[in-house]
């Protein structure tokens, strides 16, 4: 700088804004990771033993939640005026609040998870390569800016780095067609729902003069439209580019075919990280932003959120492909969520952030479960095939079962305490037809899974398959995932109190600078 | 309920040991591992039994002079939304806990699931850890998670060890009970939230301050009580959502028949009491109509379908549906003699169903069929089985002097003094009773014996041995209820007192009789001890308000 000034003739320089670089490390580590493993990997890729990726990326997902710790800790602590000590980065785009680093831990918790989980899938299915890791790590760092965004251009910006690099990983199989068609249908459908997403922000900058969050609410709040059309409309086309994103009814008819078609680890990524990212993006712009025109959006929400129960819940119960199965279920778990940002509450959001973290180790656990049994080829998800998995490994059948039940919503697992939290939420916001219709749901969501647990555990293996339990062996990376989902599951559905706490604490918030 | 005294004290937090026993146990049944055939059920039939043993130690030390909750234990849980572990039991729930700890190490040593020993034994040590739960939780949240932990051991029980079409059946039940208890938790959600708001108190789930202040308005109250009934409603079952009962009771195991009908049947008539007329005795009482109606219904409708079973165990099955409904009519009745009847038949159905249930069991394993019309004549080969079968039977069908009869007798007086015509019709139940359980005997036990019949096998020394504690409970509380009635009774009154305060004049208990209206209880001690107590005498209405408001 002190160069330019002395210069001779004056520049038009432009004024860049402060950086808060510390805001911004996790994103920092997580991304940078991603590009260190490309270059390690192209230049020793045969000198490093074949696990090097997977337990690189799984400790870059631990580092990321390392760095975060102490910004969570700084923005829980209090200004002398009162305020919690968020603070907005780049211009005010970037806000690091309580929010954004709850759902960036639990992005790169995720990461972690899927990293020991892909190591023995890529290998079976002769993908190896960092290419996956690499992937994974980029788009879980779009994830952290969409859950991070103060601005609707950076909430675009990190859907499209979270999204490009899923079409990709959707289609990464390359010798199935089922995944090359998975990715396709995802990019095509992903694509238009990201234009529509944009068009939203163009509209809601043409009604509000800003893009950046902040202005946003202050000017709602200041200002009285004679016609909101032109700012409704904007609501409704953001609305249904997050409502792509978070598979919700009449936007989730991508679901069934990607979840079916793209490598289960993915899958994995998707229905936990996307869905964080997404619900987070959705709860900054709706609840936080546009929070004076609740009147307006919430019976959209609410809508939504009744379609999304029953069909995610009714259509589950008649497939017969496990993968379809879940993709449906979590079709019916959105729908929950959605009951959560319905409320447009702080309780209402804090209920969001526990389900969207129960429910995040819990579909993770239950995809590593399926990674194993599906074989070679990922070739065995029809739900015959889980036939007798009680027989041949009591432990992997256990674990499913803990996963099956949480995702039911049984007491003493995490996933009971996040229905209950929802429900709650819904109820303090007398939404009581929401909170009945969401329980029904459940309860025909639960027969899914007890369809599945009938497989598991009260049917014998088939005879007349050539290799009726084909030797399930357990790698340790899947195993460790197992342990700790497991392990999250049993041990917050009984002592949820610390993740309620982090939950309750990790409020949204927008700040200036 | 008032203050929760610690009245009586074993020296050690009884109730959090009588949960966590069971569910220690289940854990150490699952880690001995797969030796020997008998080490899983010694397991679980020592930590079962310390449980049980646990119960009875309480119902000794148990206070019977006070109202109140005993034995409490208190422990923050989920601070934030006022969630704690909050148990304890008064007269109304300490027989069902001593009904559980017992009826579980039984069913244990009675029969053997014969496959996959280590997963049976785990089971059914969770499912008593839960039904114990229910009964001792006075936390909204804790009863809900009890309430619904149960269906998943149950639902493994009877879908893994069961008969025929266990997996239609299991996942039945537990769609049914789900469905239930779903409309609950958005009831007990709205009831804590309402009540915060209308109080101007702090979110709490705690039982006995919500009842003691209930804040809500009287619409919202009688609403948030069906949603509470319909779970009730389920489990227990009342017509016309029984239709999972039968399917259930039949393709279960048979300790899960014994348990399903002697406990888990008992977690929805109990908790009618507790959650449904404590919590709400207005709404309670403007619906006592509809639910006095279903009960009678349900005795009727019970007993014409159990006459024409051709499946012993079905008939059986079809033979609680009956003798709930008596609980039920005993409960609506809203009067002390109605509601200790029906605690004491929802005991009494759990020895004498929970027995009959062992028997059909038993007479299953021997002949493979429960196909009424391929038995006969089997008291010729099996006479001790037969005389056993009698004395339940009798006692099911509430024979003078056997225990179903105090039951049904005081849910008739008091039902009679409440709702004279709904006791009336209930009175037929009784005879029903008899004709279907008396023509199924003559059809089993007597005329010639056949083939397979003539062969079948003696009540073992084994055998014997399970029953005779419960035969000996059947007869004792028929001849001597005393023990049992008075432990209820000031908890009964209390409760009755509670629903006279909260309706304000508008209700006042209905007393059998003009002007002598003592207490069963208090007419057995004259018959038998030939004195009254002149404190525990009711005389008449306005004294016995007097005494109850006085309470603790």
């Amino acid at each position: 700088m002190t160069v330019l000034a002395q210069g001779a003739q004056p520049l038009e320089s432009t004024p860049t804004p402060e950086v808060a670089w510390s805001g911004l490390l996790p994103l920092l580590v997580l991304a940078g990771a991603a590009i260190v493993l490309l270059t390690i990997m192209s230049l020793a890729r045969d000198a490093l033993p074949r696990w090097f990726s997977s337990i690189y990326t799984a400790l870059a997902g631990v580092a990321t939640i390392v760095v975060a710790v102490p910004l969570w800790d700084r923005v829980q602590d209090r200004l002398p005026d009162g305020r919690l000590d968020s603070f907005s980065t780049l211009d005010s785009s970037y806000g690091v609040d309580g929010f954004s680093v709850f759902v960036t831990m639990l992005i790169a918790a995720v990461v972690a998870l899927v990293a020991l989980l892909a190591d023995h899938y890529l290998r079976r299915e002769d993908l190896d390569g960092p290419e996956f890791y690499v992937l994974v790590m980029l788009s879980a760092a779009g994830g952290i800016i969409m859950a991070s965004a103060n601005d609707l251009i950076v909430l675009f910006l990190g859907l499209e780095i979270l999204s490009l690099a899923v079409y990709v990983l959707a289609a990464m199989h390359l010798r199935r067609v089922e995944s090359q068609e998975s990715g396709i249908k995802y990019f095509v459908l992903g694509a238009l729902s990201s234009a529509i997403f944009l068009y939203g922000i163009a509209l809601t900058y043409g009604a509000t003069g800003s893009t950046n969050l902040v202005d946003i609410k202050t000017f709602i709040a200041n200002v009285v439209l004679v016609d909101d059309a032109l700012l409704l409309a904007g609501f409704a086309l953001l609305l249904v580019g997050f409502g792509f994103k978070v598979a919700a009814v009449p936007f989730h008819t991508w679901t069934p075919d990607v979840y079916q078609g793209a490598p289960t680890p993915v899958v994995a990524f998707m229905a936990s990280a996307v869905k964080a990212a997404a619900f987070a993006g959705l709860l900054r712009v709706f609840y936080v932003t546009f929070i004076d025109y609740r009147t307006d959006w919430q019976p959209v929400i609410y809508g939504l959120a009744i379609a999304t129960l029953v069909v995610g819940s009714l259509f589950a119960i008649v497939q017969t492909d496990v993968k379809r199965m879940l993709a449906y279920s979590s079709i019916s778990h959105a729908g929950y969520l959605l009951v959560g940002v319905q409320a447009a509450s702080p309780d209402g959001t804090s209920s969001v952030l526990f389900y969207l973290a129960a429910y995040a180790f819990m579909v993770v656990g239950t995809f590593a479960v399926i990674t194993l049994v599906t074989g070679h080829g990922d070739a065995r998800t029809s739900l015959d095939d889980m036939r007798g998995l009680a027989t041949a490994r009591p432990l992997v059948a256990v674990a499913l079962t803990v996963f099956l039940l949480g995702q039911a919503g049984v007491p003493f697992t995490s996933g009971f305490l996040a229905k209950f939290y929802v429900i709650e939420a819904a109820v303090d916001a007398r939404s009581f037809g929401l909170a009945i219709v969401a329980m029904i749901a459940a309860v025909v969501a639960a027969f899914l899974y007890l369809r599945i647990m009938v497989k598991v555990w009260l049917e014998a293996p088939d005879d007349e398959r050539p290799d009726p339990v084909a030797p399930i062996g357990v790698p340790w990376g899947a195993g460790a995932v197992l342990v700790i989902t497991v392990g999250f599951t049993l041990v917050f559905g009984v002592w949820p109190q610390p993740v309620v706490e982090m939950a309750r604490d990790a409020l949204p918030e927008l700040v200036r600078g | 309920m008032g203050p929760a005294v610690l009245a009586a004290d074993l020296g050690f937090p009884a109730i959090p040991a009588l949960v966590l026993i069971p569910a220690v146990g289940a854990l150490a049944v699952t880690l001995v591992p797969n030796a020997r055939r008998g080490v899983h059920q010694l397991v679980g039939v020592l930590f079962s039994g310390t449980a049980g043993t646990l119960s009875v130690w309480m119902m000794v030390e148990f206070d019977k002079d006070m109202a109140g909750f005993q034995y409490v234990s208190r422990q923050e849980w989920i601070a934030d939304l006022g969630i704690q572990w909050l148990a304890g039991v008064d007269g109304i729930s300490l027989f069902l806990v001593v009904l559980t700890g017992l009826l579980f190490p039984l069913s244990m040593i009675a029969v053997d699931p014969g496959h996959d020993h280590k997963p049976y034994y785990a089971w059914m040590l969770v499912l008593q850890a839960g039904c114990l739960g229910v009964f001792v939780a006075l936390d909204l949240f804790m009863f809900f998670v009890f309430f619904e932990i149960v269906l998943v051991p149950m639902y493994f029980l009877i879908g893994k060890w069961g008969h025929g079409n266990a997996r239609y059946a299991a996942t039945k039940f537990f769609l049914f009970t789900m469905l239930g208890s779903a409309l609950m938790l958005v009831s007990i959600l709205a009831l804590v939230s309402l009540q915060s708001r209308d109080s101007g108190t702090d979110l709490t789930f705690d039982l006995v301050a919500i009842a003691e202040n209930l804040a809500i308005g009287e619409t919202t109250a009688r609403w948030l009580f069906l949603g509470f009934a319909l779970a009730f409603a389920v489990k227990v079952p009342l017509f016309p959502v029984h239709t999972w009962l039968p399917d259930a009771h039949t393709e279960a195991p048979t300790a899960g028949s014994v348990i399903l009908a002697g406990v888990l049947l008992k977690l929805g008539t109990y908790g009618f009491i507790r959650y449904g007329l404590y919590l709400f005795p207005e709404a309670s009482h403007f619906f006592a109509p509809l639910f006095l109606t279903l009960g009678v219904v349900g005795i009727i409708y019970g007993a014409v379908v159990a006459t024409m079973q051709k499946d012993l165990k079905r008939l059986v099955a079809y033979s609680s549906v009956a003798h709930l409904g008596f609980i039920i009519l005993g409960t609506f009745s809203l009067n002390t003699q109605g509601l200790q009847g029906g605690i004491a038949q929802m005991v009494n159905h759990g020895l004498s169903t929970g027995a009959l249930f062992l028997l059909v069991g038993w007479l299953y394993e021997r002949r493979h069929t429960r196909d009424i019309a391929a038995l006969g004549g089997l008291q010729k080969a099996a006479p001790l089985f037969a005389a056993a079968f009698t004395v339940v039977m009798l006692s099911s069908i509430g024979l003078p002097g056997l225990n179903g009869f105090v039951g049904e007798f005081l849910i008739l007086l008091g039902a009679f003094a409440a709702h004279r015509w709904w006791a009336v019709v209930a009175t037929v139940g009784v005879i029903l009773a008899a004709l279907y359980l008396l023509w199924a005997y003559q059809r089993v036990f007597h005329g010639p014996a056949e083939g397979d019949n003539a062969e079948v096998k003696e009540l073992t020394a084994w055998e014997g041995l399970v029953l005779a504690p419960i035969v000996a409970a059947i007869v004792f509380l028929g001849v001597y209820p005393k023990p049992m009635l008075e432990r209820m009774e000031p908890a009964v009154d209390q409760l009755v007192a509670h629903v006279e305060t909260s309706l304000g004049g508008e209700f006042v208990e209905p007393v059998p009789g003009g002007g002598r209206t003592g207490s069963f209880a208090e007419l057995l001690e004259e018959t038998h001890a030939g004195h009254t107590d002149a404190d525990d005498d009711h005389g008449d209405d306005d004294e016995e308000h007097g005494d109850e408001e006085a309470g603790p």
